[in-house]
């Protein structure tokens, strides 16, 4: 076990952050653009949304599934929270007599019945033993099916200004998105670290039989932790909508291959039980940098989707070497 | 210590398509070691899964401490202070040791605290690694520990559990012999704290050492119940065959021929450091050592399973390029590995086509079918070759016992017609009977002229069976003794140190 095998073992551990490192420092050379504030604020705030969703799918990822349906809670989320906060002068012309829904009531709900999702999941894949790909496909599809049939396809534009201001405010510098964003990746990092709960994740992800045995409830925790996932996509899908200024059924299309890919360069294994807080917001911002910066350099997006799938495989292939077993 | 803690009163528990228990009483003393055995298919494995909680019986009474209990679930059994190490470890491997002792009940910060107490669970998991002698450090991730490690911590958790029955199934099964000694003064300890333990084995030796009481199954029933001491070695065997066993190793000595195999400072690169030993017609070369000395990885090089970094393999005065194990079975190599759980059957796959998948070029019928008629028969010649129980060639093989799954992948092999086998662990897990069934097969295959290398960690296998035996220390081969020099104290004295030898 010479220095050289310790170099190499530190390397492993935190080569997600050291390329995170390097693209900041070549793009920062490669753009004039890309180390103002103005700049780096705007990755934060795309990312932030994105970052939301990434966490929570992530958990479902370390416990051994998958959430394929978040980016329709977003959509889901997003129509049934923007048709109750429409500015009163637009909605008047065809109800004029719309109640006054309070922001906060509107979140509530939209938070309600996007976590609804979630636990129908959980319920599904723990009751039944269908696995997790399946049933949040399916979810997906029904999600979004509602999402378009409440809305009939059409935005849901014109929201009042005091529900704008959550998503597109902010405290001082920071805004109110990067704040929410911050606040749940604290969350999820105790969750995850510090409690019960996340023991039982990991143990699920690792080796369910062993939990089963350990005593754990294993399908009260699945329940849970896709209850998680639909919560932080309900969140995201309030902030975008809130930042978008409109409800849109099609909103969150694609979210869930974006969430996925950032946990997974993150260095959440699809094999389970192996994944950690800040990897994953690194893999959030390694996504984020590689959008802003080809953006920047007037590179085409539909490159960005290519280099996008590479790194993913890339990403996986390193953790299956980093992670595989002395035996 | 004539208290009784424990009764199970006519427990029955069927699977589909077999009776495992049929109406079976077991009584246990406590303070009292009391040993399980029988045959494998017996319904050892079974009664415990009963008392535990993961297959409840059909039917029948457990009374745990002169009350009645019903045992639905793993939990209840658990808070009824009843603890299981199973055989077939199942550690949560990227945790650590201290999160894997306490899952499911971590220490909270506080009473209502939602958060983890991390620096409990650490002292905590210190003091009762040290209370056990174990010098391991709690953080230290599980995948990373040998298998004996593994199974140290199974006891370490479930005496934690301060439970007042243990139930270990095949403990000593990967641990070397110090290792065994370790456990069975934890054993003692139990005791003195008054805990009964029931000890799964096979191993006829450990039962005269450690238990007071031993109790046989055979084919879902009692068989008998009594004091070790009013039972000998050849009464046990009789028990549980429900045949008298004459002959352990039934060796046939037969004529051994010129060297078929050659193997030349074979390397791989941290486990083996430049072996080199021939292999003879007709010989069967035992090979010993302690757990992790290198001999699977040995085997796992010459048969292209591993890449070795140097060496070479002449067969029949050939040089051969060995890279992978479809050149070492055209070179008409077999290898029976150790786990069959992990790299040996197919578990959802039928017990016959576990046995012809390494051999599907044989049935090819007209270029692309395969023909189904001399599959039948070919199968149910070594089904009743090798006694293989199983409901019918089409039941799933992962429903057979262990020992029965060992023995469709010796016939797996033997289909293969191989001149040369390499077999690892052949009897692991497997009850008397069926050893001596195979090491019959062993010796005929010799006497066909076939050469084997079998790797034993049983030493009376090894000395029983084997015309030379090669041991291996810490990736060397430090001794090749001929049978007459056969003797437990030489093994063992090269198998824990690298002597100046040179090496036949």
């Amino acid at each position: 076990m010479g220095t050289e095998n310790v170099v190499l073992k530190l390397a492993n551990k935190y080569a997600i952050f050291v390329i995170l490192i390097v693209m900041v420092v070549a793009l920062s050379f490669l753009s004039p653009f890309f180390l103002t504030g103005q700049n780096l604020i705007n990755v934060l705030i795309t990312e932030s949304g994105r970052g939301i969703l990434a966490l929570g799918v992530a958990f479902t990822i370390m416990s051994k599934g998958i959430d394929l349906s978040v980016g329709s809670v977003v959509s889901l989320v997003s129509v049934i929270v923007a048709s109750m906060v429409q500015d009163p002068t637009y909605t008047a012309r065809i109800f004029p007599n719309m109640p006054y829904v309070a922001p906060l009531v509107a979140i509530v709900v939209g938070l309600f019945v996007g976590t609804l999702v979630g636990v129908i999941n959980g319920s599904l894949i723990a009751y039944t033993g269908i696995p997790p790909f399946i049933a949040t496909l399916g979810t997906q599809i029904i999600a979004r099916g509602i999402a378009l049939i409440i809305t009939n396809a059409y935005p849901v534009p014109m929201l009042r200004q005091d529900f704008k201001d959550i998503g597109q405010g902010s405290v001082g510098v920071i805004p109110n998105v990067v704040i929410v964003f911050a606040v749940i990746a604290i969350i999820a990092y105790l969750l995850l670290n510090h409690t019960k709960f996340g023991k039982s994740v990991y143990a699920i992800g690792g080796n369910v039989n062993a939990a089963r045995t350990s005593g754990i409830k294993v399908e009260k925790n699945l329940v849970e932790i896709y209850a998680f996932s639909a919560f932080c996509a309900s969140l995201a899908g309030v902030l975008i909508t809130s930042r978008a200024a409109s409800g849109i059924a099609t909103l969150g299309t694609g979210y869930e291959t974006d969430a996925i890919a950032a946990a997974t360069i993150g260095g959440t294994s699809h094999a389970g039980g192996i994944g950690t807080v800040p990897g994953i917001l690194a893999g959030i911002l390694i996504l984020g940098v590689l959008n802003n910066g080809l953006l920047l350099l007037g590179i085409s997006p539909y490159l960005q989707q290519v280099i996008k799938g590479a790194i993913i495989i890339g990403a996986v292939v390193f953790d299956m070497r980093k992670n595989a077993r002395k035996h | 210590m004539e208290e009784i803690i424990l009764e199970m009163r006519d427990i029955v528990r069927t699977f589909p398509g077999v009776k495992a228990l049929n109406g079976v009483n077991f009584v246990l003393k406590k303070g009292s070691v009391h040993a399980l055995m029988g045959e494998n298919g017996a319904g050892k494995s079974t009664l415990m899964k009963c008392l535990v909680g993961i297959n409840p019986p059909d039917s029948g009474t457990i009374i745990l401490k002169g009350k009645q209990v019903t045992i639905p679930n793993p939990l209840v059994a658990r808070n009824l202070g009843i603890a299981m190490i199973y055989q077939e470890l199942n550690p949560v491997l990227e945790r650590s040791v201290m999160e894997n002792i306490w899952l499911g009940r971590e220490p909270m910060r506080g009473k209502r605290s939602p958060l983890v107490d991390h620096k409990a669970m650490y002292n905590n998991t210190k003091a009762l690694l040290a209370d056990l002698e174990l010098d391991l450090d709690p953080r230290q991730k599980v995948k990373e520990l040998s298998v004996a490690k593994m199974q140290m911590i199974e006891i370490a958790k479930a005496i934690s559990f301060n439970a007042d029955i243990v139930i270990m199934d095949e403990p000593t099964s990967a641990l070397t012999t110090n290792e065994v000694e370790h456990l069975f003064s934890m054993i003692d300890r139990l005791k003195k704290r008054g805990v009964s333990v029931i000890y799964i084995t096979h191993k006829m030796d450990e039962i005269f050492r450690v238990a007071d009481e031993v109790t046989v199954l055979r084919d879902g029933s009692n068989v008998t119940s009594k004091p070790v001491a009013e039972m000998d070695i050849n009464s046990l065997i009789t028990a549980m065959v429900g045949r008298e066993l004459t002959e352990m190793f039934p060796k046939i000595d037969c004529p051994i021929g010129e060297v078929r195999m050659e193997v030349r400072h074979l390397k791989v690169p941290g486990l083996i450091h430049d072996a080199s030993f021939d292999l003879r017609r007709g010989e069967i070369l035992g090979v010993a050592g302690l757990v992790g000395a290198g001999r699977t990885e040995m085997m796992e090089a010459i048969f292209g399973l591993r890449q070795k970094s140097g060496g070479e393999i002449i067969i029949d005065g050939k040089k051969r390029t060995i890279n992978s194990p479809v050149d070492a079975i055209n070179c008409r190599m077999g290898f029976l590995t150790e786990d069959r759980r992990l790299t040996g059957i197919i578990p959802v796959l039928s017990v016959k086509n576990n046995t012809i998948i390494a051999n599907l070029d044989r049935y090819k019928k007209a270029k692309f079918f395969l023909d189904h008629k001399k599959i039948n028969r070919d199968c149910l010649e070594y089904k009743e070759m090798l006694n293989i129980r199983t409901p019918s060639l089409d039941a799933l093989i992962q429903n057979l016992s262990g020992g029965n799954q060992q023995k469709v992948l010796v016939a797996r092999w033997l289909l293969t017609n191989s001149d040369i086998l390499i077999l690892d662990e052949p009897t692991r897990g497997i009850d008397v009977g069926a050893k001596a069934e195979i090491h019959s097969l062993i010796t005929k295959l010799a006497s066909e002229g076939k050469s084997i290398i079998m790797v034993s960690s049983e030493m009376p296998e090894i000395i029983g069976m084997s015309d030379r035996v090669m041991v291996v220390c810490q990736g060397r081969i430090t001794a090749m003794l001929d049978r007459k020099d056969l003797d437990q104290e030489t093994i063992m004295r090269y198998a824990t140190s690298i002597s100046n030898h040179a090496v036949a």
